[in-house]
């Protein structure tokens, strides 16, 4: 699945000028996560037509990349994500960054994962027989 | 008090026998410089000047200006006028190959560079009997040892502390009885600042004077150092191109720096048309030094703003003063000592991928410490998803203009477009240093 990250600074208003785009656009955020430091934020956000919003976004001059990562379906019970975690911690595969919702339904959470090995990690997980989406469920 | 003087001669030398002197070695210094200096012997020869023709201080408006760039092309020794043999010395300035200019000093050199700074202490009150704790950097930066020799000179107690540790700086302060603090201002509001935390009380030190130079300061920072330190605040000035400190000084008149015009002839021109200005009028420094023999330079372009005043001064000195440097015809910045130019910074930009070609640089001054932050943008192309790769991008920055302008400076990463765009040329340095009336 492809995220799309754009580059924010410290400074108010940078979240916002890239949300109000969005909002122009109709595009629905399906999921989202702000990380920050002390220097500096990446939003990071699934959305569909990934690439067509982020050549928008690079046209409006935003600084906006698109990064594959891999979305999961976890049980929504104690120890779901800890499940997930522990088949690429065997692996020794190492997590860049992960976010989570829950869905609107409520029994499934669904995890966003950036991994440096990708490939190997959906292998892996679909072998377990961990859900592996394509696309994020409305 | 009456003023003590350190070379009672040459101080208080009448006009017309200071100008015979001056004359003398003018002639000297220009037929060294034809015949040791191929850059300089171009420069007379493309004017068509035949350095025997110059025979009084008039003519001296004739003769082609030296300049930083012209020097930085004759990196490393093609300044110097001696064979290496006689150089006992070498400073540089900051920057690296290409931007830097080194400067040979022979033996004799040397001594008359103590004398001129023993002078110079002398003049702003220091004497045998004091203790002076020499805070500037000890090094290729001229500022340590050209203060330290002439402080020996003139027998009094040298603490050479150099830069940094400002705590032990303190400490030694009092622990030694020093008496006269030798630092840059903004170093000097700092030390006072980290006094205060630590509650040192100044009526237990024997501190009494303070000697400030290699950075522009103002009469409201002169204020606030006498304000936090229980001294006398003294301005003294120099370059590292004409030799180092020692160029000029304030006395206890406060009323402008005297020159050591017997060693340094300055003109003050227009620094767009070249022309000579008249006594009193602001415009561009120029000094040719009339004794040095290693780097010797034949009406160098110090770029400091400034006016001559010939009329002696109450202090009983002849030598002509000038106007306190306020402000530069260039865009060179100093920060904590060094000279920084913003085509450095640039050039070490326009190396890095990521990086676009906008940049900001903003100087500041926080607890009395010059801070220098460059604003970059982030090339969309580079931008990664991953926050320890702009990390690095940013500590990547930061350690190459490092090794180019050797200060530390503070790189933050910028959402493209997100510097004003002007038509022609960007304002590129925001000094918020001049805001707050420091320099």
């Amino acid at each position: 699945m492809k995220q799309i990250s754009v580059f924010l600074e410290n400074r108010p208003g940078s979240l916002y000028a890239v949300l109000q785009k969005l909002k122009e656009w109709g595009v629905n955020l399906r999921a989202l996560s702000l990380a920050d430091t002390a220097e500096f934020g990446v939003l990071r956000f699934i959305v569909e037509h990934p690439e067509a919003i982020v050549a928008k976004l690079k046209e409006e001059r935003f600084a906006a990349t698109l990064t594959e990562v891999l979305a999961v379906g976890v049980e929504d019970r104690p120890g779901g994500l800890c499940d997930v975690v522990a088949i690429l911690t065997q692996a020794g595969i190492s997590i860049e960054y992960l976010y989570a919702f829950v869905s609107p339904r409520g029994d499934k959470a669904y995890v966003v994962l950036r991994v440096e090995d990708l490939e190997t990690a959906k292998r892996l997980l679909e072998e377990k027989g961990v859900s592996i989406l394509e696309e994020l469920p409305l | 008090m009456k003023p003590t003087f350190w070379d009672e001669y040459f101080e208080l030398l009448p006009r017309e026998a200071m100008e015979k002197i001056q004359l003398n070695r003018l002639k000297k210094v220009l037929v060294r410089a034809y015949h040791s200096l191929p850059y300089y012997r171009k420069k007379l020869e493309d004017a068509g000047i035949n350095v025997y023709d110059i025979n009084s201080l008039e003519d001296l408006k004739y003769l082609p200006f030296t300049t930083k760039d012209d020097l930085r092309k004759a990196y490393p020794f093609g300044a110097i006028a001696e064979p290496m043999r006689n150089i006992v010395r070498l400073h540089s300035s900051s920057g690296t190959t290409g931007t830097a200019t080194v400067v040979g000093y022979t033996k004799k050199d040397i001594d008359t560079w103590a004398e001129l700074m023993a002078r110079t202490l002398c003049g702003c009150g220091v004497t045998a009997e004091d203790v002076i704790q020499v805070a500037f950097g000890y090094g290729l930066f001229t500022g340590g040892l050209g203060v330290h020799y002439g402080a020996e000179k003139l027998g009094a107690t040298v603490v050479p502390t150099s830069t940094g540790n400002t705590l032990r700086q303190i400490q030694i302060m009092r622990d030694f009885g020093v008496s006269v603090l030798c630092c840059t201002p903004s170093y000097a509001l700092y030390l006072a600042e980290v006094a205060k935390e630590n509650n040192i009380d100044w009526t237990k030190t024997r501190l009494r004077l303070g000697i400030f130079g290699a950075e522009p300061w103002s009469e409201e920072m002169r204020a606030e150092i006498e304000r936090q330190l229980p001294i006398r605040a003294y301005d003294i000035y120099g370059l590292s191109e004409v030799i180092g400190p020692g160029v000029a000084f304030e006395c206890e008149k406060h009323c402008g720096l005297h020159i050591s015009e017997d060693h340094f002839l300055p003109e003050v021109i227009d620094p767009t048309t070249g022309k000579v200005l008249p006594p009193g009028e602001t415009g561009e420094l120029v000094f040719t030094t009339l004794t040095k023999e290693g780097t010797p330079v034949i009406r160098y372009r110090t770029g400091d703003l400034s006016a001559l005043m010939y009329e002696p001064c109450a202090c009983g000195r002849t030598l002509v003063r000038m106007k306190r440097v306020a402000s530069r015809t260039d865009d060179m910045l100093i920060i904590r000592g060094v000279n920084v130019y913003p085509s450095q910074i640039e050039s070490v930009l326009l190396s890095v991928d990521g990086v676009e070609p906008h940049y900001q640089i903003v100087v500041k001054r926080e607890n009395y410490l010059d801070l220098l932050e460059v604003q970059v943008e982030v090339a969309p192309h580079f931008f990664s998803d991953e926050v320890k790769v702009l990390e690095r991008l940013k500590k990547a920055i930061e350690e190459r203009l490092k090794a180019e302008l050797n200060i530390h400076c503070e790189v933050k990463l910028l959402e493209p477009k997100s510097l004003a765009r002007t038509e022609g040329k960007a304002k590129r340095v925001l000094d918020l240093r001049k805001k707050e009336g420091m320099v």
